[in-house]
């Protein structure tokens, strides 16, 4: 059930991408997020395809597995999709009843529904292919920086890391503590909504209760082994970059390049390719 | 006071298994085939102890007998009905086959006792009055007195919230009662009195009882038949005396007979004369002073 929630998950296996420095794909995807709004012709959405298609096929990760994700959201996108088609103001192309299709609105839509689909696969790529603790190292050192102006970076990957660390556990024992109470014979599918939003207690109160032992465990352990925050704490694995990270921002590069460019020759040529956001 | 039987049940609750496979998260790399062609029934009536190493496979086969999980593969078959048939009514299934989870305090939530205990049959439609009439006698069943009723669940001893939660099970009056590791993380009173209430609550109610472990101890004293999983797959199906022959086979599989088989075997080696296939300490104590009042005469 929950478990097919696959959103910000991450995928064993071994991989070029599961091995790059977690650095470089943070990076990666903050680039690809920018690359995806800032661009805005049609054309250069084939560049993101190619990149994102072989990233993928890199990564080992089934294309099935990171499909079942974006089910969990495929409402969202549908509700953003009809929004935008709806309700943007232009040149009148369909209209029935008090609803109206607009040219403009059809081209937002689209780019929207492109954008943020790409944007959902990207970023979950890049959680399915790092761990959690690798995820919040890389983020560490890359906002090391800040540090100078006394934002509290270890800390707060700190919190970020152990965050993460929960977000499978909880689904775990949500599964666990579900099943118990349809063991007792809890209905959580039928009725209607508040009658579902009253089905829930018995699964939301030992679910916080379970959240804040656990905490407290975790608190207890790492007082016990006398955690104190970042000034001078070294780490067991430090992150040092190979080869293939710095071939890794490379091909970065290039890509963005490509993206720059395809996008400055469509907005120049004519023709069907020209399709662009209004 | 006089306890009334809460349950008018018919002997005829039978659970069948035919070919079961379970696979957890079946097309990723991580698939674990938990269920590997398992074949049982349970007749009604019967105490059963389902044994396996930590990881075995137990938990995934006891979710199966209440309808919780689907085989990937294979039957289920309830009094000959097919559980995983659409119009299969499932919670008329629940009732009938209650399932007490590995820690079940964690699923308490209520804010008194009495209506945690409450919820089963309530979810099963009965009416308040109804409801707290079983509630009550499910709860004296477990041994909490009066006094308990209103207090928090969360203010009881480990124990004491197990007891409840078993009572939460308990007054859905199930005919077959499971019961996943209900000695796990109590100390050897707790235990005993656990296992205890187990045995009163299975001679009073005349209820199937299955109880899972991975304690031969715990198992041997109490039940009439051992179902051995081992990596999803049924290794033996006896009585316990039988099952325990295979001390080696059980040893491969990370489990080990009772500690007084040792002993007997030990003290047979020795060269004493004793039942070697006693399997509980009372048996064991039979035997010995049998041999020793037959070396003195
Ligand atoms: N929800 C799940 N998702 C994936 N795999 C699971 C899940 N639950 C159990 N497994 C796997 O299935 C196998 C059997 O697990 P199960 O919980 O049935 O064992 P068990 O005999 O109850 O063990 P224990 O004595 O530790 O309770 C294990 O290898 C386990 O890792
Ligand atoms: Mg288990």
């Amino acid at each position: 059930m929950l478990r097919d929630i696959t959103l910000g998950q991450y995928y064993q296996t071994d991989s070029v991408i599961h091995r790059l420095d977690p650095r470089v794909k943070l990076v990666g995807t903050l680039l690809f997020i920018i690359s995806l709004f800032v661009v805005n012709q049609f054309p250069v959405y084939l560049v993101v395809l190619v990149f994102l298609g072989s990233v993928i096929a890199l990564s080992h990760v089934p294309l099935g597995f990171m499909l079942r994700g974006m089910k969990a959201i495929a409402f969202l996108l549908i509700l953003a999709f009809v929004c935008n088609l709806f309700l943007t103001p232009g040149d009148i192309l369909v209209s029935f009843w008090k609803l109206r299709i607009t040219k403009q609105g059809l081209s937002t839509a689209v780019f929207m529904a492109i954008r943020l689909s790409l944007l959902i696969v990207g970023s979950s790529l890049m959680t399915l292919t790092t761990t959690p603790n690798h995820l919040t190292d890389g983020l560490e050192k890359l906002l090391n920086p800040l540090k100078k102006i006394r934002v509290p970076v270890h800390e707060i990957s700190m919190m970020m890391s152990i965050a993460l660390r929960f977000i499978p556990i909880l689904l775990e024992e949500t599964d666990k503590i579900m099943k118990a109470q349809m063991a007792r014979g809890a209905d959580f599918d039928t009725g209607n909504l508040i009658q579902k939003a009253k089905a829930l207690i018995p699964l939301l109160v030992p679910l916080f209760i379970s959240a804040f032992r656990r905490a407290n465990d975790l608190a207890m352990a790492m007082e016990a082994r006398c955690y104190r925050g970042g000034d001078g704490r070294t780490k067991m694995k430090p992150l040092k970059y190979e080869k293939r990270d710095f071939a890794a921002y490379g091909l970065l590069l290039f890509y963005m390049a490509a993206c720059a460019g395809v996008n400055i020759l469509s907005a120049h040529l004519p023709g069907i390719l020209s399709w662009h956001l209004g | 006071m006089k306890k009334e039987p809460a349950g008018n049940h018919k002997e005829t609750m039978e659970i069948r298994l035919e070919h079961v496979n379970y696979i957890y998260g079946g097309d990723t790399e991580l698939a674990v085939h938990a269920l590997d062609d398992v074949n049982i029934t349970l007749p009604a009536g019967q105490f059963i102890g389902l044994i396996g190493h930590t990881g075995s496979g137990k938990s995934t086969l006891v979710q199966h007998l209440n309808g919780l999980l689907k085989p990937t593969s294979g039957r289920i078959y309830c009094d000959g009905e097919d559980i995983c048939a659409k119009d299969y009514n499932m919670k008329k299934l629940r009732q009938k086959v209650g399932l007490v989870f590995q820690y079940p305090e964690h699923q308490l939530f209520e804010a008194d006792v009495l209506s945690d205990v409450c919820f089963g049959p309530k979810n099963l439609g009965f009416s308040k009055e109804e409801a707290e009439a079983k509630a009550k006698a499910a709860l004296l069943q477990v041994g909490l007195s009066e006094e308990y009723f209103d207090q928090s669940p969360f203010d009881l001893s480990g124990g004491q919230k197990r007891r409840v939660a078993i009572a939460g099970v308990l007054a859905m009056d199930p005919e077959v009662l499971i019961l996943d590791e209900p000695t796990a993380g109590l100390d050897p009173k707790g235990r005993e009195e656990i296992l205890n209430l187990i045995r009163k609550l299975k001679e009073e109610r005349g209820i199937t009882v299955v109880l899972v472990s991975h304690s031969m101890d715990d198992v041997a004293n109490y039940v009439e038949r051992i179902i051995v999983v081992n990596h999803g797959r049924i290794m033996f199906d006896d009585a316990p005396r039988k099952v325990f022959t295979h001390v080696e086979e059980l040893e491969n599989m990370g489990l080990a007979a009772p500690q007084v088989t040792y002993i007997m075997k030990a003290l047979a080696e020795k060269g004493a004369a004793v039942d070697t296939s006693a399997i509980t300490l009372e048996e064991a104590k039979q035997s010995i002073l049998e041999w020793v009042k037959g070396n003195k005469a």
